[in-house]
């Protein structure tokens, strides 16, 4: 099943910032989003992922297959680095944490408190928790900020099996992957003309 | 669902989670009520279910913007909300462990307190029947406030303007229940109306709560 998005256009604080955008993710592939800061990037994959209503247009195939992260990983600082992975795993109905672990390279680390870790290895363990969701399309904001070289190619690679086994990855990212499978997606041409916010949505 | 509970209770029991918060608050009420009134029995004995309610609200009332201010600054409530959990479950769970966190310990301490208070004895079974009835609705209507200010910076004051009212017929009645067990008369009729509260407030208010939450989370 393919992510489609029809028209989309999404608002931040009630203002559009983006409108007319159009695309189609194939399981297998990977679109990178590009576009300078304050461009809408992230309020679209917020809207992708269902945290936001669309302000026009349509987002179809997403919902229930949907594992997203944000700009903060959403770990505890007082649960260890297996405890988090545990967590998210229940949450998503799937028990093994071991491949992620590994393919992040965090085993040496798993019974660290993950407010000992440094921004790196958060940035790691907020990723490697995308493995254990089990879901199939995957939408990353600015999944390589505070990573070295080497963990950048490890998170290549996990995205790469990732499209290897069917799924896709929808990311917005400045630097290049290096991920042949992916595509990019400039948002620039669909910023939304400026104008006041047509309605007050704030209990729609 | 589970994995959230148990979560919850794991972190509120590791260092900085704020277990013993409210716990710490109602023993200080309570100790410092007889210093201020002075020592005279009678006065105390009066004035004890009042007290242990009063202590007990506002002990409540601490701990609740800790509810989901703490999900939201480390970004974990973004992804609780896109996990495949309802968000009326995420609430309840999110109660449920405010209640057992903070509620229960409270409910449990009462009777110890109110040695302090020259609690009558005909009064311990009432203010802990009382409690245990009351705050469970306490917890639902605090996570309520809280996901109502959940990204406001110091939103606090606003979550405790908000929730006060709010909380007026819980006390009402529950203070009502332990005063009239203290003094032996008949607690039927507040009985049944702070069940009936809490009952009430369990069934409706978590899709309130979700409703703000999904809002708040734009």
């Amino acid at each position: 099943m393919m992510l489609s998005v029809t028209d989309l256009a999404v608002s931040r604080g009630g203002v559009p910032v983006l409108e007319g955008v159009s695309f189609a993710l194939a399981p297998g592939r990977a679109l990178v989003l590009r576009g300078p800061n304050g461009s809408g990037k992230t309020t679209l994959l917020r809207t992708i992922a269902g945290l936001q209503p669309p302000y026009a247009g349509t987002v179809e195939g997403a919902g229930e297959r949907i594992a997203y992260a944000a700009h903060s990983d959403g770990l505890k600082a007082m649960l260890s680095v297996t405890e988090n992975l545990r967590f998210w795993a229940q949450v998503f109905g799937t028990t093994d944490i071991s491949a992620a672990l590994r393919d992040f390279d965090l085993e040496r680390l798993e019974d660290l408190l993950a407010g000992n870790l440094s921004a790196g290895q958060k940035r790691r363990l907020g990723l490697a928790r995308m493995m254990v969701t089990g879901r199939p399309v995957w939408v990353l904001d600015e999944p390589t900020v505070s990573l070295d070289t080497a963990s950048v190619a490890l998170f290549a690679q996990a995205v790469r099996r990732h499209l290897q086994g069917g799924g896709s990855a929808l990311m917005a990212t400045h630097i290049d992957l290096g991920i042949p499978e992916a595509e990019v997606f400039d948002v620039t041409p669909f910023k939304a003309s400026p104008r006041a916010a047509l309605q007050d949505e704030a209990f729609l | 669902m589970i994995a959230l509970l148990t979560r919850d209770l794991r972190l509120a029991v590791r260092a900085g989670g704020g277990f013993g918060l409210g716990l710490a608050f109602f023993l200080i009420v309570t100790v410092l009520v007889p210093f201020g009134v002075g020592p005279e029995t009678g006065l105390l004995s009066r004035i004890a279910p009042g007290v242990l309610w009063i202590g007990a609200l506002l002990a409540c009332l601490l701990s609740l913007d800790r509810i989901f201010a703490l999900d939201w600054e480390d970004g974990s409530l973004d992804l609780l909300a896109t996990a495949p959990l309802p968000m009326e479950g995420i609430v309840s769970i999110k109660a449920l462990a405010h209640w057992l966190t903070t509620g229960l310990p409270l409910v449990l301490a009462a009777p110890v307190l109110g040695v302090l208070l020259s609690l009558p004895l005909e009064g311990y079974l009432w203010v802990l029947v009382s409690l245990a009835a009351g705050t469970p609705a306490l917890s639902v209507i605090g996570t309520f406030g809280a996901a109502l200010t959940v990204g406001l910076k110091r939103g606090g004051l606003l979550l405790s303007l908000l929730v006060l009212p709010l909380y007026v017929p819980t006390l009402i009645f529950g203070a009502e229940v332990a005063r009239r067990g203290a003094e032996g008369l008949a607690v039927q009729t507040p009985l049944l109306m702070l069940a009936g509260i809490s009952a009430g407030v369990i069934a409706l208010l978590p899709f309130a709560s979700a409703a703000v939450l999904r809002i708040n989370l734009r």
